[in-house]
């Protein structure tokens, strides 16, 4: 009886053991000698991308480096590991503006030199904090406003150049079956933003780290949201989010918010029936905006061999131009953040492609370091009270301001 | 080895291979972490669970200052007030059906309690994509176009407040048949001796029988599934998150506290000195909670007594 317990006991650790060493660690068959790096992206939902990364990352040759592809809250998780030991020695990450002043990440603007000028300023702003760059931007995100062309000329709508008329179609374009406009289950707060308020003229945070949406126009701007939802001609509660084209292609909403990786499902399934815009301008200041954001290749400053790290994403995100190429554009659909890249790009020369490009040179705004979680759920939450329960915006936006305020000298106190 | 002293020893030995991993266990899982994070509570920590800069009481004041925060507890009182008085009359009425059914008793029995063995992200899955989804081909719509209304959608409207009805059929379904099994055991524990001296004294069956005999024979169990109840409206996270929440963050309604800290000191944000502030804050509150209802069930004094 003894003996069985005790095996009993022997077999149970053993067991743990074996979970302690099962760990799928998705070591690339050992490309490299040297230091061994741990490499984590977030969960693309492009078929082959996965692979893509894993095939550069056994390429490299200075170093074992093994990538770690993470489903599920990928900022939440990073944020969590950068806190322990286990943590990633290079991520994919904003990083964000309390990463920076934590001192979790390394200072990369070495290896920008002379290649500094070639990236998109709009997408390196947010990765430059003191005049130094925390980040390596990978590739550019965007978001447009799809409209299906055959809907709109059917209703006789010409696609919405203000916000005002986009207001308008909307409302032409909802009957019993379709809805005119989607921007999310959430009525728009999420997808949207600061969008709305680059369109009227205005910015979230201004250069000098102040409130940039202090202005009577913000409230006007806003409340014209709230027409939307209030007539009634946005869809929601549809089975999946603004971030998948599906609602727009099964013809639930004859116009939607979505990004671009979108496109090329949408033009595969509809052909030449859509087309692209920026979110309308509005007002006498306002101009048209769109969104552009991305991922940053960081070094985390806990990792064991950082000069190596450094070296690896040098490499990868700066020297590897065929790499950048490849992970923009053969799998899903990126800009790639070098501009001498995008500008060679065949698949960004025609059509709705062309003119998303387009639209980010011209129209594109990035969201600032400054904008914390913190911030942007304060302007979130007021954005949503002022959509669906047609709070008073200019009382949503006072209390918004004065928060926001404090929050910003909060941040800059801390540098 | 055989003598009085030897097997004392050895019990000792005994008692602390079995209850000192446990010991261990909730030492290290459970009042390491509390206290730990008390202490947080009176730093400013932000992205570091060590931090060094010590800011008093900012944080409380913070938290208690948050509109978020206190919408956060109102939020729960609201869920509470649906969701406990729901749960207790429809498990007792599952019960008393039950219990009264001559022929297949085990069957219904385990058809009211499977939903138990649910996952609440699973169901909160179903619910919001195929019975309460905004398009016209969702369940709920469908039923609704029947009689020619117009689709609702449900969690997206908050005039009227329709997610109420999502959240709380949800949790319903989900915990009905397992208060009902404490009600079945409760009812199989009354004496049958008393209804039969019921029907002799001329007690109408129904109503009479009901609120004379089974509802106060039921006493125990009632306090005890009223407790729970309210301790779990507490916990609730899960049905609240995968319902509601999105890859942009949650929006500012039907945020229960759970949901709250979450976003504050486990999102991206990490403000762990703000969320460990908003724990503590919680932790009373449900403390006076209990003890405030402990006292009016007179919880104690009966026992002692007993």
């Amino acid at each position: 009886m003894t003996m069985k317990r005790r095996a009993l006991l022997a077999a149970g650790a053993g067991a743990g053991l074996l979970t302690a060493c099962g760990s799928d660690t998705g070591r690339g068959g050992g490309g490299g000698a040297g230091p061994a790096l741990s490499h984590w992206y977030h969960q693309y939902g492009e078929a082959g991308a996965e692979q893509a990364v894993k095939r550069y990352a056994a390429a490299y040759r200075e170093a074992d480096v093994s990538v770690q592809w993470r489903p599920g809250n990928y900022d939440q998780q990073t944020a969590a590991a950068l806190l322990t030991d286990a943590g990633p020695d290079v991520f994919e990450g904003g990083p964000t503006l309390d990463q920076i002043q934590g001192g979790q990440v390394v200072d990369l603007t070495g290896l920008l030199d002379g290649v500094k000028d070639d990236f998109d300023p709009a997408v390196l702003a947010p990765k430059t904090y003191d005049g130094r760059i925390w980040g390596v931007p990978q590739a550019v995100d965007t978001q447009l406003l799809y409209y299906r062309k055959s809907l709109l000329e059917d209703a006789g709508v010409q696609p919405p150049a203000t916000l005002d008329e986009l207001v308008d179609a909307a409302r032409e374009l909802t009957d019993g079956k379709v809805k005119g406009l989607f921007l999310g289950n959430d009525g728009g707060a999420g997808a949207l933003g600061g969008t709305p308020l680059y369109a009227a003229g205005l910015e979230l945070v201004t250069d000098g780290g102040e409130v940039g949406f202090d202005d009577p126009a913000a409230a006007r701007t806003l409340g014209r949201l709230r027409r939307l939802y209030a007539d009634g001609s946005l869809l929601l509660g549809a089975p999946t989010d603004w971030s998948d084209p599906s609602a727009f292609l099964q013809g639930l909403t004859a116009m939607q918010w979505s990004g671009l990786w979108a496109l090329p499902r949408v033009q595969k399934e509809l052909g030449d029936d859509f087309g692209v815009l920026p979110f309308p301008r509005d007002g006498a200041s306002g101009r048209p905006a769109v969104p552009v954001g991305a991922y940053g290749a960081a070094v985390s400053a806990r990792g064991a061999h950082k000069e190596a790290a450094k070296a690896y994403v040098k490499w990868l995100w700066v020297e590897r131009t065929d790499y950048q190429q490849d992970f923009a554009l053969s799998y899903g659909f990126h800009i790639p953040a070098r501009r001498s890249l995008a500008e060679k790009a065949d698949e960004l020369r025609t059509g709705a492609a062309a003119d998303a490009v387009r639209f980010t040179a011209d129209h594109g705004h990035a969201q600032p370091l400054l904008w914390t979680p913190t911030v942007q759920t304060l302007y979130q939450d007021a954005l949503s009270r002022i959509i669906k329960d047609g709070a008073h915006p200019e009382r949503e936006l006072r209390t918004v301001v004065r928060k926001v305020s404090s929050e910003l000298d909060r941040a800059k106190r801390t540098s | 080895m055989t003598g009085a002293a030897g097997t004392v020893r050895r019990r000792t030995v005994w008692f602390w291979v079995f209850v000192g991993p446990f010991a261990l266990g909730l030492a290290l899982f459970t009042y390491v972490p509390l206290l730990w994070s008390l202490a947080l509570s009176f730093f400013d920590a932000r992205n570091t669970v060590t931090p060094t800069d010590f800011v008093g009481l900012d944080n409380y004041v913070h938290v208690l200052g948050d509109d978020a925060f206190t919408d956060s507890l109102w939020t729960f009182l609201v869920f509470t007030a649906f969701i406990v008085p729901a749960t207790y009359v429809l498990s007792l009425a599952l019960a008393l059906m039950v219990n009264r059914v001559r022929w297949a008793r085990a069957f219904f029995r385990s058809v009211f309690f499977l939903p138990v063995a649910c996952s609440y992200v699973v169901a909160a899955l179903i619910w919001k994509m195929s019975l309460f989804n905004g398009v016209r081909f969702g369940l709920a719509n469908t039923v609704l176009g029947w009689f020619g209304a117009d689709p609702v959608a449900w969690l997206s409207t908050t005039d009227p407040p329709w997610y109420w009805l999502v959240i709380v059929t949800l949790r319903l379904w989900l915990q009905a048949g397992f208060y009902m099994i404490l009600f079945l055991a409760g009812l199989q524990r009354i004496d049958p001796v008393l209804y039969e001296a019921a029907a002799v004294d001329g007690a109408r069956p129904g109503r009479q029988v009901l609120r004379h005999i089974t509802l106060p024979q039921l006493r125990a169990t009632s306090v005890a599934v009223v407790l729970l109840l309210v301790v779990n409206a507490f916990q609730a996270f899960d049905e609240f998150y995968n319902l509601l929440s999105d890859a942009r963050g949650y929006p500012p309604y039907a945020r229960p506290p759970l949901v709250y800290l979450y976003y504050t000191a486990l999102g991206q944000g990490q403000n762990l000195g703000v969320g460990s502030a908003g724990a503590v804050v919680l932790a009373l509150v449900v403390a006076v909670v209990t003890v405030g209802q402990a006292r009016w069930f007179r919880l104690g004094a009966k026992e002692a007594r007993a």
